[in-house]
């Protein structure tokens, strides 16, 4: 434990520095406290963040030390933003995210209402429902491959015993039709509670008093739902949207697991054909110029968001 | 208020809403449980058709998680003398013998070192920044956090390219060092966020009559804050912990070998021709089992962890 | 200890320096990838460990996450892997980037003479420049990727009965790509044994190299080339003739037509399941994998047949296989250049072979009774004789992965045509290559 630092330091510091260090201003504290955080985010966050806009305006390779850098100008962001696989990309990422806010939204919330009626034992079940957003999204991601096995996978079979089709006669990560469902369906698996836990609070922060002032004035059930719940778990959800767009914006693991981009490039996310352009083909340069632009627009998306939400939230 | 309340639901609504939810919970732990009973299936089992629900268990999987196994001829294995083990007599039944360790074991150490030593860098340097910002003026506080905090919305494949940079010349690359300096500059913001969420929850009364007792602000710090707060950074460190622990991304691109973690590595092991599923189900599992008992723990701080403390009740 | 720790975050660089100066001098770690062939030089290698008092630690990484990990570890400067056995087509990179030692100085002093080493391996494992005298590794592992079936179905009267009614022919081993194509469609969910079969398992792997190798193995056999002048770089007309969309709309019509169902991201270890669960008649794969699959007590045996692959216009196959290559960022390359020399002399080499590698030593290749030793051992010399390989330029990645793209994009996500689908690939290979500065 930390505490035990500042015993041992306290302790074996000579007592005319233990004096000096009693007159340290809380100011000074403040700054001692503080300045190894940001030390350690200036030389892991910042520096490399600075290093990458450099990068994005050369055709550097990581792979090609021997080579020679030139810079290169805005070359790198106009190839990006004129490729059009690259906004074939955008697009399986757009559909991606839509599909599963949608998806956790819905579930998400009627969750939360069914779970806030308050039955016997409802803690246990929500604590239950919760394990699967805690897990490695690699290593269930790599599981769920088996599950979506045509023939042997449970997901097939399953869906093969619900509706009568032969289990081996579709493919969910084989089928250009069927994968980009196929990663939607194990990230709302994975990520409604998520919704659901945060739903759940808004649910709870509502006083009784709203109801029961609202039933005094006859206002129906539907009527109350749509003027008192809706509104006031509005705020909640909105942030619970925030969070789950800015990492499915980021997703990496699972779906480089599941389908890694394919078949084709119908699942290629953002951040999976980053990572070849990286990693695989070694163009750190255009490369750093398509993480800037992805930067910019998570960062833009989420700014005007959360203004909306602020505006939710004095309403 | 009375028993009878008319915002209380019906019972027959009680009913209604129980099972569906306890539905939902069962289909949601179908593939969990899946993961858990493939581990103790043979692999004839685990791929049969059907899918088997009833199967008698073995511990094929999991001998076969931690060993390295060569195919032998018949007459080879009849020349060896009797198996001197029970997993060395699992691996003959299937015309092999154990031809040494797996690297499973290893990768599972290095999960626990990488995991173990970032949470306690970052609950170290997050307790210290918490309460710097709980209780001083910092100058620009809220743009340092609003700094802090901001460190997490890039795609760590972005993020990836100058490290991989760095590592390459500073020599961290596939090192249990680098891999631990990375998950705590990233696990830094939510210590930092809730904990500072911890700290402002312990009134300040306390500290400033130790004060007045003569303690040095050190003292009031290590004395009687980190006292009251320690639920809150036991938490906070099983928020890091889990993060550090699930991590994919960046170490399947910075580390290769020596300081490979376990989420890389499971989803490549493989038997002798084909994936060898009940081998990857252990080992997911093992590696599984552990969160899910941290979770159950940290029932009543998850909503707080998962929002960076945006959402407290 | 916990001070330490935070000096440890300020002084990250002498750190690290310290701590990788730390290891011991007489442990080796060889890398490759995790198949049957590495299980055959675990074993082989005890007798080093024996003679030379090191010891041997391997490194092996699936097929499908191989080249990812080693190339990123190369590009790190990782000190992972004392040995590389890395494959044909990394040597560009290797030799460009100073990733691998160059071993003509170790191979005079020495006496090792690449004479003594199949010339189609030498040039393919480990020259670079193509066919110049600069050797940046020792052949290892001769492969090329050919074909076996279920030569137990092939005989059963019956089948062959309804084949020569279906299409007239006799069944045998195909000696064309299409007559592979019109036995796998014979196959295709025909009832044998009671279970519904398919035509053949086939290479469609998006994710690494798999369709690539595989489709390529077609389109060599009709006539595909990456250049019209070998060096020049000239592609239209070569990548896109009209010999290669047709082998290439040919690989499609075999994977939409005579594959089983759900073989959308296939490679090695899946052709091997598909075969080994009798699903399939017959199926591709390396040479490497023929060892194993001759001892497999299920299908191997009286059960399996081996050809290679067949040609159509020209004889062709798909090179694979690999050389051995000491890491230039090792600590412990004199050791590692003792292992080299060790594994090149002539019994070595003939144990490799007798254990299930594929030696590419002529002293073993040239044995009078090496054809017999093995039921595929002449199909591998047959195949040996025709091979092509991928650009095996520094760039080879960059290269790889749009071809992939291209070709699963065509074949497995119905995108377009074959010849739109080699157009765009000349327009990615062009970009790279004036990136390179060869155009």
């Amino acid at each position: 434990m930390p505490g035990t630092i500042a015993d041992r330091v306290a302790q074996a510091t000579p007592p005319h520095l233990a004096g000096r260090i009693k007159g340290f201003s809380d100011r000074t504290i403040a700054w001692i406290f503080v300045a190894p955080t940001i030390f350690l985010l200036l030389a892991v966050n910042i520096f490399p963040l600075i290093w990458t806009i450099n990068l994005s305006f050369t055709n550097f390779r990581a792979n090609r030390p021997n080579r020679e850098v030139d810079y290169i100008g805005l070359r790198n962001y106009e190839r990006i933003l004129t490729d059009s696989d690259i906004w074939l990309t955008m697009q399986a990422t757009a559909h991606f995210l839509f599909w599963t806010l949608f998806f956790q939204v819905v579930i998400g919330f009627t969750l939360a209402w069914l779970i806030n009626r308050k039955f016997k034992g409802n803690d246990l079940w929500t604590t239950i429902i919760v394990l699967p957003m805690m897990l490695s999204p690699a290593v269930v991601g790599n599981f769920w491959t088996f599950l979506y096995q045509p023939q042997i996978g449970l997901f097939n079979y399953l869906v093969a015993f619900l509706t009568g089709v032969d289990p081996s006669s579709f493919q969910m990560i084989g089928d250009v039709v069927l994968a980009p469902w196929a990663i939607v369906i194990v990230d709302t698996w994975m990520w409604t509670p998520f919704v659901m836990l945060i739903c759940l609070a808004g649910l709870r922060s509502i006083p009784d008093y709203i109801y029961e002032a609202a039933e005094i004035d006859r206002a129906s059930k539907w009527r109350q739902f749509w003027t008192i719940t809706v509104p006031m778990v509005l705020p909640f959800l909105m942030l619970a949207v925030l969070f789950r767009g800015i990492e499915n914006f980021k997703m990496f693991d699972l779906v480089v697991q599941l389908t890694g981009g394919g078949p084709g490039s119908v699942t290629e996310l953002t951040s999976i054909n980053l990572k070849r352009e990286a990693f695989e083909k070694w163009r750190t340069g255009y490369a750093s110029a398509y993480a800037i632009i992805l930067f910019v627009t998570v960062f833009g998306l989420a700014s005007i968001y959360v203004k909306a939400l602020n505006k939710v939230k004095e309403r | 208020m009375s028993s009878f309340s008319i915002t209380e639901p019906s019972s027959r609504q009680k009913w209604a809403a129980g099972t569906l939810v306890i539905l939902y919970a069962v289909i949601t732990l179908l593939p969990l449980f899946w993961i858990l009973a493939t581990g103790f299936k043979t692999p004839a089992d685990a791929i049969s058709y059907p899918p088997k629900i009833l199967f008698e268990p073995s511990l094929e999987g999991y001998v076969n998680l931690f060993t390295t196994r060569t195919r032998v001829t018949p007459e080879q294995l009849e020349a060896l003398p009797p198996p001197e083990t029970w997993y060395e007599a699992i691996v003959r039944n299937r015309d092999m013998v154990i031809a040494g360790p797996s690297r499973y074991g290893e990768r599972f150490l290095n999960s626990l070192i990488i995991g173990f030593g970032s949470t306690f860098l970052s609950i170290f340097l997050g307790t210290l920044a918490a309460y710097a910002f709980s209780r001083f003026r910092v100058p620009l506080k809220d743009d340092l956090l609003f700094f802090i905090l901001s460190t997490r919305m890039m795609p760590p494949i972005a993020v990836a390219i100058p490290i991989f940079l760095m590592f390459r010349t500073l020599g961290l690359s596939d090192t249990h060092l680098g891999m631990i300096l990375l998950y705590t500059a990233v696990n830094i913001s939510l210590a930092v966020w809730l904990l500072k969420g911890f700290i402002d929850e312990i009134p300040r009364e306390y500290e400033e009559a130790a004060l007045i007792d003569g303690y040095t602000r050190f003292q009031a710090f290590y004395k009687v804050v980190l006292p009251q707060a320690a639920t809150g950074i036991a938490s906070t460190a099983i928020f890091c912990l889990i993060f550090a622990w699930n991590e994919y991304a960046f170490a399947v691109l910075l580390t290769s070998g020596t300081a490979q973690t376990a989420p890389p590595f499971i989803p490549t092991i493989i038997g002798v021709g084909g994936q060898d599923w009940p081998a990857v189900a252990a080992g997911a599992t093992l590696f599984l089992v552990p969160v899910m008992v941290f979770t159950i723990l940290l029932r009543k701080h998850l909503l707080r962890g998962i929002t960076f403390g945006a959402v407290r009740k | 200890m916990k001070t330490k720790q935070i000096l440890a975050a300020s002084a990250i660089a002498a750190m690290s320096v310290a701590a990788s100066n730390a290891a011991q001098a007489d442990e080796l770690t060889l890398c490759w990838a995790a198949w049957d062939p590495a299980n055959a030089l675990v074993e082989l290698s005890k007798e080093f460990e024996a003679q030379s008092g090191h010891t041997m630690k391997f490194e092996f990484v699936p097929w499908p996450n191989f080249a990812d990990r080693m190339l990123n570890e190369l590009n790190s400067g990782g000190k992972l892997c004392d040995l590389l056995i890395g494959d044909s087509q990394w040597i560009g990179g290797g030799a460009e980037n100073g990733h691998y030692v160059k071993l003509n100085d170790f191979f005079d002093k020495e006496g090792i003479s690449m004479d003594d080493f199949a010339p189609a391996t030498v040039y393919a494992y480990s020259t670079w420049p193509k066919g110049s005298p600069n050797y940046y590794a020792l052949p290892a592992m001769g492969d090329a990727n050919g074909w076996f079936y279920r030569k137990d179905w092939f005989e059963k009267p019956e089948i062959q009965a309804a084949y020569k009614e279906a299409t007239g022919q006799d069944l045998r081993e195909p000696q064309t790509q299409k007559e592979l194509l019109q036995i796998a469609q014979f196959f295709q969910e025909r009832e044998i044994d009671g279970q519904k079969r398919y035509g053949a398992a086939i290479f469609t792997e998006r994710g690494s190299e798999g369709i690539t190798m595989g489709a390529t193995g077609a389109m060599y056999a009709w006539g595909f080339k990456y250049e019209n002048t070998p060096g020049k770089y000239d592609m239209e007309g070569a990548v896109n003739s009209p010999e290669a969309v047709e082998g290439l709309e040919f690989y499609k019509e075999l994977y939409k037509t005579a594959t089983p169902p759900g073989y959308t991201d296939s490679y090695m270890e899946q052709s091997l399941d598909a075969f080994k669960s009798g699903q399939v008649a017959m199926a591709m794969n390396w040479f490497a994998f023929f060892p194993g699959l001759y001892a497999d007590p299920d299908t191997g045996g009286d059960k399996i047949g081996f050809f290679v692959n067949p040609g159509q216009n020209i004889e062709a196959s798909t090179l694979g296989g690999q050389g051995i290559s000491v890491v230039a960022y090792s600590d412990k390359q004199d050791a590692a250049l003792e292992y080299i020399k060790w594994f090149a002399q002539p019994d070595v080499q003939a144990k490799w072979w007798s254990l299930g590698g594929y030696s590419c030593h002529n002293s073993v290749l040239n044995d009078p009774g090496f054809k017999d030793s093995q039921p595929f051992a002449a199909d591998f010399l047959q195949a040996m004789g025709s091979v092509q390989d991928f650009w095996q330029e520094p760039a080879y990645a960059e290269l790889l992965l749009a071809m992939q793209k291209r070709l699963h994009d065509y074949v497995v996500a119905d995108v377009g045509t074959a010849q739109e689908a080699l157009d765009k690939l000349i327009e990615d290979w062009t970009e790279t290559f004036e990136d390179e500065g060869k155009l």
